[in-house]
């Protein structure tokens, strides 16, 4: 197919438009309960019923997504949205991909060709839905680790609470950024991994004095490392100071951050959204530092595999991670783990005052 | 395209039972050469562990300041085809709904500009295409604006925003997520295509206090589906939960946060006015427990990922509102919080930021919104507390 051409372009482009209304997108079933939903019920680990007040129902399946899709895939998709749901199809917030059927008798056939097209069914319930996560060497310059791989191979391990197969005491949110800009916002998750950088910048000074402001970006760092440098016409780092968040390089791209022998991931744990029972609550650090191990990096893998097993044996049914964190203690989780608890584990930055225990009742 | 690069790491990430990206991108690669250096990039990623992207740099459309992010590989004489490699974000339809139809048309015309892939969605809710040229981006916007689709946000603007799936399915929703967010996001069509705020706004509407789409933590104004009415039990469904082995003291009335529910073996009740709304027990037993009366909103502010002085969660501001269809109600008053950001704010300080540096009442008096216990987890533990003129002639 030819592209327009510029004046072809210009006699039909459209501004601010927005987006085009979602009424038109609805199944037929969805529209006419829309509003007047009565309960939902979870058949299995990828299916689900929603019943309205009228008594009709709409059967939901969902499936894995990798994020990334390419444009064969979602043509795939939507053959088998064509021929089971009227031709429609929905994405969740968590990236999964839904096929609705009114007609309880279509599940089956539409379960069986998903399966056959390669399409892993599940998300639902107590368990593992999918992991928000962000772009990674894929897309993005600020990347020190990449994402899509790591989910990969933490989703692979755990299959077993997406599929249904295994439970969890509560549904478990996971999530992966692979810088601390944390597109993929996996501060409140209950089990997410961080990239982190750990050796002071190195600075260019040649290309920074032609591509950089020099206040703008002494004024980007939040530990104040960052002085002129008049005689370099350029900028130094106190590395007693800085803290590797790498607002500088954001900034000032000459001020290079990665240092692929020393950057890897950090995992934190027991973050939540919901208001259920407990407040929404930030992760907090449980493993500061693990090595880039590419193509699979089976330590990180490891290690959330045993904070999962450790909470499911321990949790109480309908009890968050952090909920159960909470309730026992985090002495007892770093006990029950087996993770090292380090320097690094005490807050220095700027929540000290609230994070260090002021109360003489602790445990062994 | 015939296969270009040996990616003997990558391959190792086609093997097991999650979807595989890499066979995503292998079949993208198929019929684009971009695709096609995009796998050996990453392949060369994945040896050397970094990135080779650079910064993004300024493209777009024609009147608009925001929704393409320009993307340029620092190695383009070793992979040229992602020399340039921009994301276009087109702004999804509420609730991530399509018909095949709509969709099918999406990849129709990204098959012909750019290399293929997709991610259907990126974090903040837009249907993101992965990787296009400059000279693309004119006749690409001209192909979907012409069929009814538009840019979503980038940059110091308002970004596109996202909500739930509401009342389209789902029985806890409180208000009508999806056609809220679709007014919101066309009143906001200039403040999200020509960026001129201080840094970037966003706005997620969820349904109830579960919060599908994380709105208390990852929106700078995030507005949440709340009532002010009782809980109606249906005892007879209370009987069959119980029946079905749900143990309704330690499950429900042990776990409630405010002990304001009780079973007697038989039925349950619950004091109303210590329900503090935090959807435990209606979203574990859905049949039995359903909120009524009167539905509004709680208007949260300023929740943000760390960077740079640590993340936050977002801070009732408004407990309840009641809000009506077009929502003018809703847009007035996030034109006055973003009006007082606007005009606080340095560059690059996201909302919650400003309101730490300048103080609660300054913002609160700003938007016209009176001081209440709602607001708060507990009152101010010092005594270095500040008084206007006005306070002291009370």
């Amino acid at each position: 197919m030819a592209w327009l051409t510029d004046a072809e372009a210009k006699a039909i482009r459209k501004t601010d438009i927005g987006p085009p209304h979602f009424g038109q997108f609805l199944p037929p079933v969805l529209k006419k309960n829309y509003g007047k939903w009565k309960y939902h019920e979870r058949i299995d680990g990828g299916t689900m019923v929603h019943v309205g007040e009228s008594g009709d129902k709409v059967f939901t399946v969902r499936v894995a997504s990798p994020r990334i899709l390419s444009t064969e895939t979602i043509r795939e998709m939507l053959d088998i949205a064509d021929k089971h749901c009227d031709g429609y199809i929905r994405f969740t917030t968590r990236n999964n991909v839904e096929f609705m059927t009114p007609d309880e008798k279509k599940v089956d056939g539409l379960k069986k060709d998903l399966k056959a097209k390669g399409f892993a069914i599940g998300g639902i319930g107590p368990g593992i839905s999918n992991m928000v996560h962000t772009q990674g060497w894929i897309h993005c310059h600020s990347a020190c680790t990449d994402a899509s791989g790591m989910v990969k191979a933490i989703m692979d391990e755990l299959f077993p609470y997406f599929d249904g197969s295994k439970t969890l005491p509560a549904k478990t949110r996971l999530a992966m950024a692979c810088c601390v800009n944390m597109c993929g916002a996996v501060h409140c998750s209950d089990i997410a991994v961080v990239a982190v950088h750990r050796k002071v910048p190195e600075i260019n000074h040649d290309l920074l004095k032609n591509m950089c402001e020099i206040p703008t970006t002494i004024a980007s760092c939040p530990t104040r490392a960052i002085s002129p440098d008049p005689a370099k016409k350029s900028v130094k780092i106190n590395a007693e100071k800085c803290m590797y968040c790498g607002n500088c390089f954001t900034v000032c791209p000459p001020i290079d951050i990665h240092n692929p022998e020393n950057d890897g991931v950090a995992i934190v744990v027991g973050g939540k959204i919901g208001s259920l029972r407990t407040g929404p609550k930030f992760s907090k650090l449980a493993i500061p530092f693990l090595y880039n191990e590419t193509p699979r990096w089976p330590k990180v893998v490891d290690a959330i595999k045993n904070i999962l097993d450790v909470y499911a044996k321990n949790a109480r049914k309908h009890e968050r991670l952090g909920e159960w964190i909470e309730r026992v203690g985090w002495e007892r989780f770093f006990s029950l783990t087996g993770i090292e608890f380090t320097h690094q584990h005490i807050d220095d930055f700027t929540f000290m005052r609230d994070t260090m225990r002021t109360s003489a009742a602790f445990k062994y | 395209m015939s296969k270009k690069y040996d990616t003997p790491l990558l391959d190792e990430l086609e093997k097991g039972p999650w979807p595989s990206f890499v066979t995503e991108i292998k079949k993208a690669a198929k019929k684009s050469e971009m695709a096609n250096d995009e796998l050996g990039q990453v392949e060369k990623s994945y040896r050397t562990k970094r990135g080779y992207w650079k910064h993004g740099g300024i493209v777009g459309v024609l009147g608009y300041g925001g929704g393409v992010i320009g993307r340029y590989s620092s190695l383009p004489e070793e992979f040229p085809g992602v020399a340039h490699f921009h994301t276009v974000r087109i702004n999804q339809p509420s609730g991530f709904y399509y018909s095949s139809k709509a969709l099918r048309e999406i990849c129709d015309i990204w098959d012909k500009y750019g290399s293929g892939l997709t991610n259907v969605h990126g974090s903040t809710g837009d249907l993101v295409l992965l990787g296009t040229t400059t000279s693309a981006l004119e006749p690409l916007f001209a192909e979907y604006s012409s069929r009814g689709w538009d840019l979503g946000g980038s940059g110091s603007a308002m970004r596109t925003p996202s909500c739930c799936l509401g009342q389209s399915r789902c029985e806890w929703a409180n208000i009508d997520t999806m056609e809220i967010c679709h007014q919101l996001t066309h009143k906001f069509q200039d403040e999200m295509h020509r960026p001129a705020y201080p840094y970037k706004f966003k706005i997620k509407v969820a349904g109830c206090a579960v919060d599908c789409v994380a709105a208390i933590a990852r929106a700078d104004c995030s507005i949440i589906g709340t009532w002010k009415g009782k809980i109606a039990v249906d005892q007879d469904a209370v009987k069959a939960y119980a029946k079905g082995g749900m143990n309704i003291q330690a499950e429900i009335v042990d776990m409630c946060p405010t002990r304001c529910m009780s079973y007697d073996g038989n039925a349950l009740s619950v004091d109303d006015g210590e329900c503090s709304r935090c959807m435990h027990c209606i979203s574990k037993m859905t049949k039995a427990l359903k909120p009524t009366g009167e539905k509004g909103v709680s208007i949260l502010i300023g929740s943000k990922a760390p960077i740079v002085v640590g993340s936050l969660l977002s801070w009732v501001i408004v407990p309840f509102m009641k809000v009506e269809p077009p929502y003018d109600d809703l847009e007035g008053i996030i034109r006055k919080i973003i009006e007082w950001w606007d005009e606080t704010a340095k560059p690059r300080e996201r909302i919650g930021e400003v309101i730490e540096i300048k103080g609660m009442r300054g913002f609160l008096e700003a938007i016209g919104v009176p001081p209440v216990p709602q607001q708060i987890k507990e009152p101010r533990k010092d005594p270095f507390f500040f008084w206007k003129e006005e306070d002291l002639t009370k």
